[in-house]
């Protein structure tokens, strides 16, 4: 670790970008968790965003794309600020922004204030974003985190037959949405959610949060990512835990799988769903694990792509596609570009996504288990793959609209 | 004591009154009622110790600051930098070597020198400016950081516990007895205990350094007066040398624990330089036994808050500050 593989990045795209004065020129860019908490999934989402780049080249047309990476801290105040001085300084004419949920909502009000300008979410998953009072200009061609919770809440019901669980999940939007995909399937089966903690994004000591979890319970959710997740699993093993866990989209990754020490061996055997699944044994999937792993040297990557990583790749993919329809034209107000995103759909490696008439994507969901490799390595494996799945997780939408948005009580813990 | 009880009876009361509920909390075993209105007696009893015990890690940095700052009228503001540096070097030290004792001597060492050098470069051309001292120890601090995130990478870094100490003790404290009358004790992680001791220790030691031997007559003589003590003949400079090494050292040695029972990464060296600032704003400026106490209330004040109050445990620690500073600005136990 001794180079900073995002500062490469960066100055590989200023090279990139010299070669290319001479022609015109789409500048882009491009915001990521590079500070704080969510540092590590900001530096893969770099890398899918790059291996993406790798794949399908610069090239629109006669034109080149240019990249501008600006960093932030997964508060939404740091989102805007990054946004707004991609917009005004390096003048921008298309965001592919932000990564986390609070940063989303942020970037969908501000996207309003320039309509003219076009916001693809990078991988950003909190469900107002999209589901309230939508920006026409922003577009998410990933699944929120409710979404990405399909499938678990019954596999955990009928098939581990938990029936009573607990949750544990950083006190922000993304969480919120993720508890919400889950409740509403397992209660909805019939199990119970005694106790819902919620601790502060960037919380270093989880000791007494742990100390609270209820012993009387089948399972623990966990709804934490980054270094608040490696906090939580290096206390949680020295207080000599024991307890089924489950997790949440960020929690099952990579970017905590593949974390240094032991404490992460207290996730072998956990339940989670997520946009992705490390082991599916997808064509597609494989090629893009292939083409992450030839990307960059095995030390400055995960052994494989984290959902953030493929996030990124998927709507960076989308970006050069529909400029590639529209062959570059970004005249009267991006109209024609903005007309090919809402009707695109990209063969994503984690399965085909389009997008609904919020501009949010419908996609595929994996329930997945984490195994050791045999080799000290930790993936999440396939257990069951649920296509299709829309932003009103399959209900009614006038039912749907009647739960509320996600919060930290909502939803209860009832059928809907 | 007595002359405190002879001078404020009634707070004197209120004191003893608290002391033996805590105390009563502590030991008893809660009534049913009791257990309804504020939760387990394990929750309870997990808070209190945790709060003691990141109270000990906030002592062992905040102590460094207090006491350069007592002897140099020093506000070192880049602080928090040498105690991710130390945490950094405990992690390379012990993820090559497998020693979590050695991680501790060479985080030390490293850090001390590190103080010395800013004493020696930084510090002694601007003595006595104490705006400029500060926004230099900023920039520093800024630079620090970067230079740590191009070194090592936005990644988390853990420092293994050794295998001795992972895991769980039970101490003889009933939290619970089963309805079969079999009474439960408090099962508590090994490490944060032994890290504790260690910081009530390191805590002891120095305070008996500080009052007990001639190196530590020498530096009280020099926060009261540097200027006579200069005159007397001792070699002041290198008394400051001396008290800026031992006080990076410490937080080098915090950064270790907190690399242990917490993790690395960038902004942790912000976070600790506030904590620190919180604890020796609550505890007086310059005072060893002021920083323990103010280690102490936040330790207590974060732990307890993230279990009652979890909506509001970060305005906890600030709520106390602002009372602290409304009522008695100068800290709690600080020198007159």
């Amino acid at each position: 670790m001794l180079k900073c593989s995002v500062g490469l990045l960066a100055l590989s795209s200023l090279f990139l970008s010299g070669a290319a004065m001479a022609q015109d020129k789409i500048k882009v860019g491009v915001t990521a968790t590079l500070e704080g908490t969510y540092t590590v999934l900001g530096e893969d989402g770099i890398r899918g965003h790059q291996t993406a780049l790798n794949v399908l080249g610069k090239k629109i047309g006669d034109k080149e794309l240019e990249f501008i990476i600006a960093s932030t801290d997964a508060t939404p105040d740091s989102a805007v600020r990054a946004v707004r001085k991609l917009i005004e300084q390096d003048k921008v004419q298309i965001l592919l922004s932000p990564l986390s949920g609070d940063e989303g909502i942020a970037v969908k009000n501000f996207a309003k204030t320039h309509p003219e300008l076009t916001f693809i979410n990078a991988a950003s998953g909190a469900q107002e974003t999209t589901y309230v009072d939508p920006a026409p200009n922003f577009f998410r061609f990933n699944m929120d985190g409710a979404q990405w919770q399909v499938g678990l809440g019954k596999y955990a019901y009928d098939e581990k037959k938990y029936r009573k669980i607990a949750t544990v999940g950083e006190d922000y939007s993304f969480i919120y949405t993720q508890v919400f995909g889950l409740a509403l399937e397992f209660c909805g089966a019939g199990g119970q959610i005694t106790n819902r903690q919620w601790v502060p994004l960037g919380t270093k000591d989880f000791a007494s949060v742990i100390a609270a979890l209820p012993d009387d319970v089948d399972a623990i959710y966990l709804g934490l990512g980054g270094a608040d997740a490696v906090n939580f699993l290096n206390q949680y093993q020295q207080a000599g835990g024991k307890a089924h866990l489950m997790g949440g989209s960020i929690m099952i990754d990579q970017t905590i799988l593949s974390s240094k020490g032991n404490a992460k061996n207290a996730l072998i055997g956990t339940l989670a769903a997520s946009g992705q699944a490390d082991t599916w044994e997808d064509k597609g999937w494989q090629k893009f694990v292939k083409d992450y792993q030839d990307a960059f040297p095995p030390n400055k990557r995960f052994p494989s792509p984290s959902l953030l990583a493929t996030n990124y790749y998927g709507s960076t993919m989308a970006l050069i596609l529909a400029l590639r329809q529209v062959n570059g034209d970004l005249s009267d107000n991006q109209s024609k570009f903005k007309a090919a995103l809402a009707k695109l759909e990209i063969d994503a490696p984690n399965g085909k996504i389009k997008l609904d008439g919020n501009r949010q994507a419908i996609g595929t969901n994996f329930v997945t288990e984490v195994v050791d490799d045999g080799k000290g390595a930790l993936f999440s494996k396939v257990v069951k793959v649920i296509p299709n799945v829309n932003q009103t997780l399959g209900y009614d939408p006038a039912v749907f609209a009647k739960i509320g948005l996600p919060s930290r009580t909502v939803p209860e813990c009832k059928k809907y | 004591m007595t002359r405190f009880v002879e001078r404020h009876p009634a707070w004197a009361l209120i004191i003893i009154i608290a002391i033996v509920i805590v105390l009563w909390l502590v030991f008893s075993v809660w009534p049913p009622g009791l257990e309804e209105a504020i939760g387990r007696k394990r929750v309870f009893l997990n808070a209190v110790f945790n709060g003691i015990t990141l109270g000990g890690l906030y002592f062992l940095v905040a102590s460094g600051f207090t006491l350069i700052f007592g002897l140099m009228r020093n506000v070192n503001l880049a602080h928090g930098s040498l105690y991710l540096f130390g945490g950094y070097v405990g992690y390379a030290i012990s993820a090559s070597t497998g020693s979590w004792i050695l991680a501790f001597i060479v985080a030390f060492i490293l850090t001390a020198l590190v103080g010395v050098l800013l004493q020696v470069l930084v510090f002694r051309r601007m003595e006595g400016q104490d705006l400029r001292q500060t926004m230099v120890t900023i920039g520093l601090s800024i630079v620090f950081a970067d230079l740590m995130l191009w070194a090592c990478g936005g990644d988390f870094y853990q420092i293994q516990t050794p295998s001795w100490l992972i895991g769980p003790v039970e101490l003889p404290l009933l939290t619970a007895v089963k309805s079969s009358g079999e009474p439960v004790y408090l099962r508590y992680p090994l490490v944060r205990l032994v890290i504790f001791a260690a910081s009530v220790i390191i805590g002891v030691a120095m305070w008996l350094a500080l009052n007990r031997t001639r190196i530590g007559m020498i530096i009280r003589a020099g926060v009261d007066d540097r200027d006579i003590l200069a005159a007397t003949g001792v070699r002041i400079q290198l008394v400051f040398v001396l008290v800026f090494a031992l006080g990076a050292g410490l937080a080098g040695i915090a950064g270790v624990v907190g690399g242990t029972f917490q993790s690395l990464s960038p902004g942790e060296d912000i976070r600790f330089l506030l904590a620190s600032l919180v604890v020796v704003i609550v505890g007086g400026m310059g005072s060893i036994p002021g920083a323990a106490l103010g280690a102490l209330i936040i330790g207590l004040a974060e732990q307890l808050g993230s279990v009652y109050i979890p909506t509001y445990a970060i305005v906890v620690t600030f709520l106390i500050m602002v009372l602290v500073l409304a009522l008695r600005p100068q800290g709690l136990l600080a020198r007159r």
